[in-house]
């Protein structure tokens, strides 16, 4: 388990202030919030490696604030994988086992387990530089479990890899996640990758926790104004792949059956984009093939753009221009029509 | 056919003029060095290095430069590490000071070590109670070189250290290893060809290094200041063997440890 109590760090610019989490053993914690919140200051402050104001960090029982990085048995994983260019794999997943002084005969099957666990036996004796973005990460990630961490430090794990990798590590984590057991603690900006990853969430901004929750919670009950736009963003579902075929895929929420395309099955999550929903007063006929009756229950305007929310019952967020909205004459009550692509709807 | 070597030309005016002004340049390099190594007779040259007095003069100057650049090396790196990783008021300062020995004529640097360094000052008097003298030594000859050349070593590894991320020294840390472990398992050996390439260039530095050497130990005598008195006493003739063998010496040694720094290296 791990405890911040009351953590302030100076950021120069800004402050992180008042930072309390609690994080159950076990637990996947989401530290949700934009470029430039701190995020990764926060990880480093626990981590150690970056000196904090005042507060305290206190992991399985024991009050770590002052203690040197090296003694905190924390993994951290950055999110350019920051390997040593130096060193192969093997060397990379030594480093720690390494300094811990195990005997000679264990490090070889400690390395085996942990490239094994990770799927990166193939590559040991390769040099970082020649592997995929995805490949390096998930050796980092390999690097990271090789001290047996009491907690790991993820700091925007997938952000910088392709969307097809992204998926890849994305998979690893949740799996070694459920073998290990390890308490994660992770920062990212985006979204989907917090709901599709976290048991809980916390939103950081302007230097503080905003709120924190179970994903459903984020994105249902929205506690301020910031976090609301955080979660505004898109529409967000979570149902179940119930039918696919090459892609062709029927989404249902409920029961709300929605065309998606992809090729994943099971209980998911979905996201669909406001500037994607079309809003007619009439029925149309279009390529597009999802199209609900609902009403307009709330009206947001944002100057020259304007979100709807369309009870069709389930809640759509719909994002038209002021121009549009004047000149269809909707209000809120009325009765129309949304329109939206299978392949707008982003499943995950 | 002539239009059009002309328009090629004419594309290209930049690049013909830049590579010509180059070229220059290079010959000014270039031709003096072979002209002397060329038009010396190959018999003269085994005799010259056939003089106990040549030889050692030699000697002396390639392991002087070489000690000097030791305690460079034990000094230099890591002012260059703490450059590289702390930011403060007055770096600037500090970084002007290390460039100092550059511009300085170096009969005049000669001049200031004495002072330091000879017996009427407390550093000369403290090193003279444990036995090292620096005048007409060679300690002195050392620090001469140490002193016009450890810039150059400090700023090639202040520079390779600069490159290496900090980050993979945080990671380091949080794998378990304490800060000199990871100053020496990790950005010790990713600024590894930084420092090495700054020591081959203080090396040379060093050996070249003749104002200072002068001032401070006339004997016993290196290399350059032994071309400088033969030239002084017996004419150009004799000078030259001496100075053609010191620059072969030179341009040897130079290559192959360069090429050693580079080896491996992606291009």
């Amino acid at each position: 388990m791990i405890e911040i109590k009351n953590l302030t760090v100076d950021l120069g610019t800004f402050c992180l202030q008042d930072i309390n989490l609690k994080i159950e053993p076990g637990e996947y914690f989401i530290v949700l919030g934009p470029t430039g919140s701190g995020k990764t200051i926060l990880l480093e402050s626990i981590a150690g490696l970056y000196p904090i104001k005042s507060g305290e960090i206190w992991l399985n029982g024991r009050e770590v604030t002052k203690v040197e990085p090296e003694k905190r048995g924390i993994g951290f994983v950055y999110q350019d994988y920051a390997l040593f260019p130096h060193l192969s794999v093997k060397g990379n997943i030594l480093f720690g086992l390494k300094q811990m002084k195990q005997p000679k005969g264990e490090l070889q099957s400690t390395v085996d387990l942990i490239a094994g666990l990770l799927g990166v036996s193939h590559l040991l004796e390769r040099k970082p530089e020649t592997l995929s973005g995805g490949e390096q990460q998930k050796v980092a990630l390999a690097r990271a479990l090789s001290i047996s961490p009491q907690v790991l430090l993820l700091d925007e794990p997938l952000s910088a890899l392709d969307p097809q990798s992204r998926e890849d590590v994305q998979h690893e984590l949740r799996e070694v996640h459920r073998r290990l057991e390890t308490t994660i603690i992770h920062v990212t900006h985006d979204f989907e990758e917090a709901i599709a990853l976290g048991d809980r969430i916390a939103v950081l901004g302007e230097g503080r926790i905003l709120q924190i929750g179970t994903p459903e919670q984020i994105f249902r009950q929205p506690s301020s104004e910031f976090v609301a736009r955080f979660a505004m963003a898109r529409n967000i579902f979570s149902g179940e792949v119930r039918y696919a075929e090459e892609g062709d895929a029927i989404f249902s929420i409920g029961d709300l059956e929605l065309a998606a395309v992809t090729e994943l099955s099971g209980k998911l999550h979905a996201s669909l984009r406001p500037e994607d929903i079309l809003i007619s007063k009439e029925a149309v006929i279009s390529s597009a093939r999802n199209s609900l009756r609902g009403t307009i229950t709330r009206i947001d305007n944002r100057g020259s753009t304007i979100y709807l929310t369309v009870s069709t019952p389930l809640d759509f967020v719909c994002l038209v221009t002021r121009r549009s909205f004047e000149e269809l004459g909707l209000k809120a009550g009325e009765e129309v029509y949304i329109t939206f692509k299978a392949s707008a709807i982003h499943v995950f | 056919m002539i239009r059009n070597m002309l328009r090629w030309v004419a594309a290209r005016r930049l690049t013909i003029t830049f590579l010509l002004l180059g070229l220059v340049i290079m010959l000014f390099i270039f031709v003096p060095l072979l002209k002397m190594v060329f038009s010396s007779d190959p018999g003269i040259l085994w005799d010259t290095l056939g003089e106990g007095e040549v030889r050692s003069a030699i000697w002396l100057t390639l392991y002087a430069a070489l000690i000097a650049t030791v305690v460079g090396l034990l000094l230099g790196v890591p002012l260059a590490y703490f450059l590289a990783r702390h930011r403060f008021r007055g770096k600037r300062f500090v970084e002007t000071l290390i460039d100092i020995p550059i511009v300085v004529p170096h009969s005049a640097a000669g001049i200031a070590l004495l002072f330091v360094f000879g017996q009427n000052f407390f550093v000369g008097k403290a090193f003279h109670s444990v036995g090292i003298d620096f005048v007409s030594a060679v300690p002195g000859i050392i620090i001469a070189m140490l002193f016009v050349s450890v810039p150059f070593l400090v700023n090639s590894a202040k520079n390779g250290f600069e490159k290496v991320d900090v980050r993979l020294e945080k990671v380091a840390r949080t794998l378990g290893a304490s800060p000199w472990q990871a100053f020496f398992r990790v950005s010790l050996p990713l600024a590894w060809r930084s420092i090495f390439t700054g020591s081959v260039m203080m090396w040379a530095r060093g050996i070249s290094e003749f104002g200072a050497v002068l001032i401070l130990a006339y004997h016993p005598m290196v290399a350059p200041v032994m071309v400088y008195e033969r030239f002084e006493e017996y004419g150009l003739d004799y000078a030259r063997p001496v100075a053609v063998i010191l620059i072969l010496v030179c341009i040897v040694l130079f290559i192959a440890l360069r090429s050693l720094a580079y080896r491996g290296e992606k291009t």
